[in-house]
């Protein structure tokens, strides 16, 4: 970022360590939405008792974190990806951040979404229970989410990583339902096993190359040990395949996902598996590409079965958010898929439907939150009616729906055609027939849930065909608030969707940057030792 | 793969438009978003307003009839994903005018023909909305030049057909005729994209106005027959063909609208109209010539066949339409100039008598409240408006002279006449006109049966008192009527303004028609098959009942249809989710720790085990005595916690095996970290020790024996993976450039002179922040799950069982990264 100058001129035989000048104010937006989110959540915590201000606070902060990484996102678009490490250390000595198109984009997405959640949580009025944590939790955890997204040190993403889930825990148990534990208990114990097995995989990448910066480990891996690091690769990969929830080791998701209130697991849907992703993504194709290739059978194997047996799962469920949550896993599929895929096309795919499933899923999640609203059940057995109570409701599921199958022209359409045109590149038809087949699956699952939904008259039973008695209206403030703030992000998923050039431009630049890690290396400005 | 451009055959001049002529696509969706408010406040009158929309349409692309004439082919479009090399574009050339043509024309009148149909509905707000966007699509799609524009307005068809066959929602058949035409048509179009893609991978063309140019090229390819096969699919699955065709009748469930518009006349037509775009690259191979005149003979004849057991007049249309459909499939595959031609008379021909019957059908329905041929006659005296119209587009069904379908037949008849010998050719023409004639005559037989048992005999009671409905219900199918005789009479202008840009597009080169009425017309062949199809019909038609009767019982004793194997096979697909889902999402937290487990142990060996050879085993002579002791405390505190009788032993032990470790730590120069471990280790048995009055620790967790067997093998396989990586990475020297830089700035920059501290606040500063962070959260966490107790459910142990899981789990996580930060300190003092 800055011209560095070493202290190796300084006297004595001190070797070069340090930067000598500080690093600008301006660049100081690497790191600001972390420290924002994180000083803003300890914040809110000292003032737990004043809870007028919570709300608003929290979603002031968001909204600044927001205007940084608005501005960061473009500057990145511009001039290519940022670095800054911390205590001016030089590289790999300090720790890194790194801001790369993939990483500012989605630290972006997920903010956005944070901000439509909290205001989507202002119609939340449930007096029994105690929600002196969720505002605090709610920021730190978007902090966890970010730093992971923009750090450019190993270490440093497992301490976000650490961040991230015990702050998702915490947000899991707010309310106390005994399904809440019950829920907790699976994501708890298989994402600190989770991990785990990444911290015992660090410290194998540790022992096997010295050095935990990023761009240092994409330029020490060639020479390293083959096999160990294949091993440590498969490693990384069952680590963040089930933060990712792929399969098989997706079952925490769907067993806790639809437990909290409807905004925390809207929140979880685009943030949380999306990390993981994005770990995968930056581990797989930029540091270990070799490892990857040895790989690529497994990972064809894991987006192939993901893409085709989770939609299968939506089929099957009568609860309409664990059902959605299925459809979650059936996006990282995808997102695997183009893992498998090593071409600019097939990563920008995966990067591609990684932005979009931030967006959409979080906003099916905040439309089912509405439709339990309004139809006072979590089961879809129990729903019924809603197409002709509430046109707003209607066009947003059906707009989300096609857009999760991959219909175009929404949003969801784009990435698969990436993956579409990046297996034929390839010459692998099987993960075209997955990417297609998953998106007949899911158009199947989603026009069912639609058909009990929205176009059934009644329950399901003996008055399915008469008209649902228990539909109750929204209040003003659930209008304005949850309805008000779905609306909102489904009309930015429309709008992306219609024109996705930026989008497009975005992913292929990120896809460019993971399989040519040249820019991100000068960016930290590692040198390269002998 | 770069491929071989042909030098152009075609005549056709090309020049560019103005961008505003994406309008014509875009401008019925800007209505559709205002439809649902215009009728708000114009009520009845919104059917008349929003058909000024495909009236201007219609009346704009007239002014292109001169250019096609010249057989011009007019491109516009505008960059919509540079980054991708895509753009929104359109072109038009004859087979696009005549296409949006008869989309905009007949849409202007099903527009005003909703309005009336649907009079007083409360949505017809949505339903206009929804028929609008429809019509955007239908215009898009044919319009298209860009492979993607054309599949997003193809999928768009599919969706919008979905909401308007759900629209009478209340109804389980429309739920499920929706559902049904979106997993085929949808479906179908996944396929669609599939060979869209690798036509674009062949040729690195995303146009098809420059893609025709590689045709000859794109056939000679291997994977041609690929490409054929996915794109018939995605055109078959559209237009209904065998096996697809179950679909389109179901959609009947649909109002009459959308049957007219939407499954007669136009979107059904989308299939025909990609076989047609994409003949000048697919066709004229053999592959295609057979899969098309195979698929769409046996189309005909199912659909003739089925038509005549129907009584339901929707139902009777529907059929016909899935054999009209078989029939220009047919045409389009044969391919020779008089086919092509034949395809278009008869596309046009059939949109005009097809629209106008349906229109009529919902008419009648309207004005009687039955559409049971069985229940209806003498309609002629109450209605004799639409009678008129009936007379018309039976006339039409049955290709009479004076009609435009009267041309058509004579044009498919004509390829008896094809300059063969008494070959294979000859045998596969002969045939395949038998087939048509059968068609034809079975199709003409269900129009006399529609307009003599609905509009002849005597009156029957209907649930309504008959009478002739408003303008907009008659209008449509009476206009499409005199528009059918137009086109049949005025012949010169329709041919060279029409005909001729059209086929010239579907044929690739400029095709003339010659179309006339003499009476020298009366000895041909193709006239002669017009006949005897003619009197086909009047006989089918005048034993109709008997024919019905047989049929019904024919197909009552099959007791299968496709229909029924779609409902087959979903219900076999939600049966598989179930069990498929029930078997990975069980909700059993130990099984899924198994899996996980599992697959650790596989990350861990099986690299290992492919990529080289396991480690050898060295090092173990060097270990000291003193080692050995703390290895052996170490492994006596792992079997103590494998043999513990009860829990709190088990938890002691546990802290005997962590001893041992801290213990390492120390020996291998990391004190720190060592008595960090120690502090933890101590801390976690202490504490437990104390909650342990309220918590269970007395009791040992049971395990059946196959279960001890399987977890004891899965703990100790991955154990050795563990370790043996671990020796591995070991063997290679570590590389010591971070601590031997610490050692080094320590106190000279970082003034400090205990690296652990310097590197816990200043080094690596952020972590230890990340670290104060994940304290503060669990601490807010936990207040969050004791706050449980006073509200939540109050199960004693229950309730607290996930708050001990989790501290504990936190506790190892943070204590084992303090152990992490603080082995790079260790050796970097070691090597200090």
């Amino acid at each position: 970022m800055e011209t560095s100058h070493n202290l190796s001129d300084s006297p004595g035989e001190l070797p070069a360590a340090m930067l000598e000048t500080a690093t600008a104010a301006g660049d100081w937006i690497l790191i600001l939405p972390v420290i924002i989110a994180l000083m803003a959540g300890a914040l809110l915590l000292v003032l737990r008792h004043s809870r007028g201000y919570q709300s608003g606070f929290a979603i002031l902060a968001v909204l600044a974190i927001i205007i940084v990484e608005i501005d960061l996102f473009w500057r990145v678009l511009e001039t290519g990806p940022l670095a800054m490490t911390m205590g001016n250390w030089l590289p790999p000595f300090g720790i890194t951040f790194v801001a790369d198109l993939m990483g500012a984009g989605f630290a972006l997405a997920a903010s956005v979404v944070t901000l439509v959640v909290l205001v989507f949580f202002q119609a939340e009025i449930v007096p029994r229970e105690q929600r002196h944590g969720f505002y605090p939790l709610v920021l730190l955890l978007l902090a966890g989410v970010t730093g992971a997204f923009l750090t450019g040190d190993l270490f440093n993403l497992y301490v976000w990583f650490e961040v991230m889930l015990i702050s998702s825990f915490g947000l899991m148990i707010i309310g106390g339902r005994k399904i809440q534990l019950d829920g907790a208990v699976k994501y708890g114990f298989l994402n600190f096993l989770a991990t785990t097995f990444f911290l015992v995989g660090l410290g194998y990448i540790y022992g096997l190359t010295g050095t935990l910066n990023m761009a240092d480990i994409s330029l020490v891996v060639p020479a390293a040990d083959a096999g160990a690091m294949t091993a440590i690769a498969a490693l990384f990969l069952l680590a963040f395949g089930m933060k990712a929830a792929a399969f098989p080791v997706n079952a925490w998701l769907p067993a806790s996902y639809h437990t909290p209130d409807a905004a925390v697991s809207a929140l979880f849907a685009g943030l949380l598996t999306k990390v993981g992703v994005y770990a995968l993504l930056r581990i797989m194709i930029a540091l270990l590409p070799a490892s990857r290739d040895i790989l690529d059978p497994v990972l064809t194997a894991i987006a192939v079965s993901t893409l085709l047996i989770a939609p299968l799962g939506a089929l099957a469920q009568t609860n309409l958010r664990r059902a959605l949550g299925f459809l979650v896993i059936g996006g990282i599929g995808a997102v695997f898929a183009g893992m498998a895929l090593p071409t600019i096309v097939g990563v920008a795919g995966a990067i591609f439907y990684a932005f979009h499933s931030i967006l959409t899923m979080s906003a099916l999640y905040l439309v089912a939150g509405l439709i339990e609203r309004v139809t006072q059940a979590t089961d879809t057995r129990h729903m019924g009616g809603v197409y002709a109570a509430s046109s707003p409701i209607s066009i947003m599921f059906l707009i989300l729906i096609f857009g999760a199958a991959g219909l175009p022209p929404f949003l969801g359409f784009w990435p698969k055609l990436l993956l579409a045109q990046g297996a034929i590149e390839n010459s692998d038809w099987l993960i075209l027939f997955a990417v297609l087949a998953n998106s007949i699956l899911t158009s199947i699952a989603g026009t069912r849930l639609w058909a009990h939904i929205f176009w059934r008259p009644g329950r399901e039973g003996k008055f399915s065909e008469q008209k649902n008695d228990q539909l109750r209206r929204l209040s003003p403030l659930e209008k304005w608030a949850a309805q008000g703030s779905a609306i909102a992000l489904v009309g930015i998923i429309v709008l992306v969707g219609l024109f996705p050039n930026l989008v497009f431009t975005s992913a292929g630049i990120s896809a460019q940057d993971l399989l040519s890690t040249q820019r991100y290396i000068d960016a930290v400005g590692i040198e390269v030792t002998p | 793969m770069r491929l071989k451009r042909a030098k152009t055959k075609r005549l056709l001049l090309s020049s560019d438009l103005d961008v505003g002529f994406s309008l014509v696509a875009l401008a019925p969706f800007f209505a559709a978003a205002l439809a649902p408010l215009l009728f708000r406040f114009t009520q009845g009158y919104t059917g008349w307003l929003l058909a000024i929309i495909p009236a201007s349409i219609f009346i704009y692309l007239l002014s292109f009839v001169e250019a096609m004439a010249d057989k011009q082919l007019i491109s516009a479009g505008f960059d919509w994903i540079p980054a991708y090399g895509l753009r929104f574009s359109f072109f038009i050339d004859g087979l696009s005018l005549t296409f949006a043509l008869l989309i905009s024309g007949i849409g202007t009148f099903i527009i005003l023909y909703s309005g009336a149909y649907l009079k007083g509905h409360p949505h017809q707000g949505r339903f206009l909305a929804f028929m609008m966007m429809f019509m955007g699509s239908m215009l898009g799609l044919v319009l298209a030049d860009g492979l993607i524009t054309l599949f997003v307005f193809w999928e768009l068809t599919a969706i919008t057909s979905f909401l308007l066959i759900g629209f009478d929602h209340v109804r389980q058949a429309s739920r499920r005729a929706a559902i049904q035409a979106l997993v085929i048509t949808g479906g179908g179009g996944l396929f669609l994209l599939a060979g869209l893609l690798l036509l674009h991978q062949m040729t690195d063309l995303w146009e098809l106005s420059s893609i025709f140019e590689y045709g000859p090229a794109i056939r000679e390819q291997a994977i041609y027959p690929v490409l054929l096969g996915l794109i018939l699919i995605g055109a078959f699955t559209k237009s209904a063909q065998f096996p697809f065709h179950f679909w389109l009748p179901n959609a009947m469930e649909a109002p009459t609208p959308v049957s007219a518009y939407l499954h007669s006349a136009t979107m059904v037509k989308a299939g025909v109209y990609l076989l047609a775009r994409f003949s000048p690259i697919l066709g004229g191979t053999v592959e295609w010539s057979v899969v098309l005149t195979v698929v769409g003979s046996v189309t005909l004849l199912w659909g003739a066949t089925t038509a005549l057991r129907q009584s339901d007049l929707k139902q009777m249309l529907a059929q016909t339409t899935v054999a009209s459909l078989g029939l220009l499939v047919v045409l389009i595959g044969i391919g020779t100039e008089k086919a092509i031609l034949a395809a278009v008379l008869y596309l046009v021909g059939h949109a005009f008598y097809k629209g106008a019957f349906f229109m009529i059908a919902g008419g009648i329905d309207h004005a009687t409240g039955t559409r049971d041929i069985t229940a209806l006659g003498g309609l002629w005296r109450t209605m004799p408006v639409t009678f008129v119209a009936a007379v018309v587009a039976a006339a039409g069904m049955a290709g009479l002279p004076l009609t435009v379908a009267f041309f058509a037949k004579e044009e498919m008849y004509a390829i008896l006449t094809f300059k063969g010998t008494w070959g294979g050719l000859f045998l596969a023409n002969l045939s395949l006109v038998i087939v048509m004639v059968l068609g034809n005559a079975m199709m003409m037989a269900v129009g006399l049966a529609i307009l003599f048992k609905a509009f002849f005999g005597e009156i029957k009671p209907t649930p309504l008192k008959p009478h002739e409905g408003s303008f907009s219900l008659w209008a449509g199918a009476l206009v499409l009527g005199v528009f059918s005789v137009w086109a049949g009479t005025q012949l010169g202008y329709f041919s060279q303004n029409i005909l001729e840009p059209a086929a010239s597009s579907i044929y690739n080169f400029e095709v003339e028609s010659k179309l006339y009425y003499a009476f020298k017309m009366l000895t041909t062949t193709p006239f002669i098959i017009s006949a005897l199809t003619w009197v086909l019909g009047v006989f089918i038609y005048l034993n109709i009942d008997a024919i019905r009767t047989w049929l019904r019982e024919f197909a009552r004793d099959l007791g299968w249809s496709f229909d029924a194997g779609f409902d087959w096979l979903m219900f076999g697909l939600i049966g598989f989710s179930d069990r498929i889902t029930r078997l990975w999402h069980h909700g059993r937290l130990e099984l899924y720790l198994v899996v996980v487990f599992v697959a650790f142990a596989a990350a861990l060996l099986i690299p290992m085990w492919g990529t080289f050879a396991l480690p050898a085993m060295s090092d173990v002579k060097t270990m000291t005595f003193y080692e050995w002791a703390v290895f052996v405390i170490a492994m006596i505190g792992l079997v103590a916690v494998v043999v513990a009788k009860t829990r709190l032993m088990a938890i002691v032990s546990l802290g005997i095996q962590g001893f041992a470790v801290a213990m390492f730590f120390i020996l291998f120069g990391a004190p720190d970290l060592g008595f960090t471990q120690f502090m933890v280790e101590t801390l976690t048995v202490v504490i437990l020790a104390l909650v342990m009055t309220r918590l269970h620790l007395d009791q040992r967790d049971s395990r059946m024996p196959l279960d001890l067997l399987r977890d004891g093998g899965l703990a100790l396989v991955s154990g050795v993976g563990v370790t043996l990586l671990m020796i591995t990475i070991l063997q290679t020297p570590l590389d010591l450039r971070l601590s031997e830089l610490f050692a080094q700035t320590s106190v000279p920059l970082a003034h400090g002179s205990n690296i652990v501290n310097v590197i816990l606040v200043d080094y690596r500063g952020l972590d230890t922040l990340g670290e104060i962070a994940v304290v503060m959260t669990t601490g807010v966490a936990i207040l969050a799950l004791i706050r449980i107790r006073g509200g939540g459910p109050q199960t004693g142990v229950g309730a607290k069982k996930p708050q001990r899981g989790k501290s504990r789990a936190k506790k190892k996580t943070a204590a084992s990264r303090q152990a992490k930060t603080s082995r790079r300190a260790s050796a970097a003092k070691a090597s200090a």
